[in-house]
């Protein structure tokens, strides 16, 4: 367990600057063990960019990177993502 | 600690549990921002934030130091729909605070006063010591048949104290919370290493764990 480590709400403003909606709800699958799960119970990890992990599996979801007003996504490690609109 | 209370106008209102960011921009453009729990039930345009005051923080020491009244700062929310409570979701209820992390629990607390639920409520709560106690009196005076606060004392005690006096574990939340049969709505919030290990304890006593719902303070600076 890493002292430094936080959840999805912490990232939630960021999330709602990048999609436009509440993000913590929304629901994400992980790509390595397939648990779905709200994106506000996720393991954030906080660095020069921001670290999503998975809570089951410890996989990386996603990875964000953001510099002023632009911002880089990587997702690979996420199946789907179901936003509520 | 501090509480700070906000005007926002055109505040859109807010849910306990929610969090709003506070931007804070130098001079020079240096822009640092951090999260901060709402701590106040939704009332109209008022916004209040009770901070926890940082030695080497970048934010804290401004808010609770520099910021006078009617000084304007930038803040972003509401944030967030996973870590909240509302009046209607009803109980049971298990909150678990560590220190400052009682803050967004006090949201759900006051909301749930306001809202006169008698939703049965009970908060373990565990700081260093009585005098670290965060809304201290205001939690003795909300105290009633349906909401109990237990508090844990985990570095000194009063001379009489014959409450509990170590962190919390399984054995004091098996004695504290709801059966697991009941099936409460659990929130726990405080640092890291206290909500993993509450998590843990209440997965072992057989909470479901989509019902543990948690917020971590991490050990970021503030």
């Amino acid at each position: 367990m890493d002292a430094l480590m936080l959840d999805g709400n912490a990232i939630a403003g960021l999330l709602q600057e990048v999609f436009g909606v509440e993000m913590t709800t929304a629901v994400g699958t992980c790509n390595g063990c397939g648990t779905a799960g709200p994106v506000g119970a996720v393991h954030v990890y906080r660095g020069a960019g921001t670290v999503l992990r998975c809570p089951h599996c410890d996989n990386v979801l996603a990875k964000i990177v953001k510099v002023d007003a632009r911002v880089w996504l990587e997702m690979t490690g996420l199946r789907t993502l179901e936003i509520l609109l | 600690m501090e509480t700070l209370a906000f005007d926002v106008p055109a505040w859109p209102g807010h849910r306990a549990g929610q969090h709003v960011d506070v931007r804070l921009t130098a001079e020079d453009g240096y822009r640092a921002e951090r999260s901060y729990s709402i701590a106040s039930a939704p009332d109209d345009t008022r916004v209040e934030l009770t901070i926890e005051r940082l030695e080497d923080g970048e934010v804290s020491p401004y808010l609770t130091d520099e910021l006078r009244p009617g000084d304007a700062i930038e803040l972003r929310g509401p944030i967030g729909g996973y870590f909240v409570w509302e009046p209607s979701q009803g109980g049971p209820l298990l909150l678990v605070a560590g220190g400052s992390g009682v803050v967004p629990l006090m949201a759900m607390i006051r909301v749930r006063a306001a809202a006169g639920s008698d939703a049965d409520t009970r908060l373990l709560f565990s700081s260093r010591s009585w005098d670290d106690v965060i809304y201290r009196d205001e939690l003795e005076r909300l105290q009633n048949g349906h909401l109990t606060v237990v508090h844990t004392l985990t570095r000194s005690q009063p001379p009489d104290w014959k409450g509990y006096a170590r962190r919390v574990d399984a054995e004091m939340l098996a004695e504290v919370a709801p059966s697991q049969a009941v099936q409460p709505a659990v929130y726990v919030c405080g640092p890291t290493p206290f909500v993993e290990a509450v998590a843990a304890a209440l997965v072992g006593l057989g909470h479901e764990p989509a019902r543990i719902k948690t917020e971590r303070f991490g050990a970021t600076g503030g």
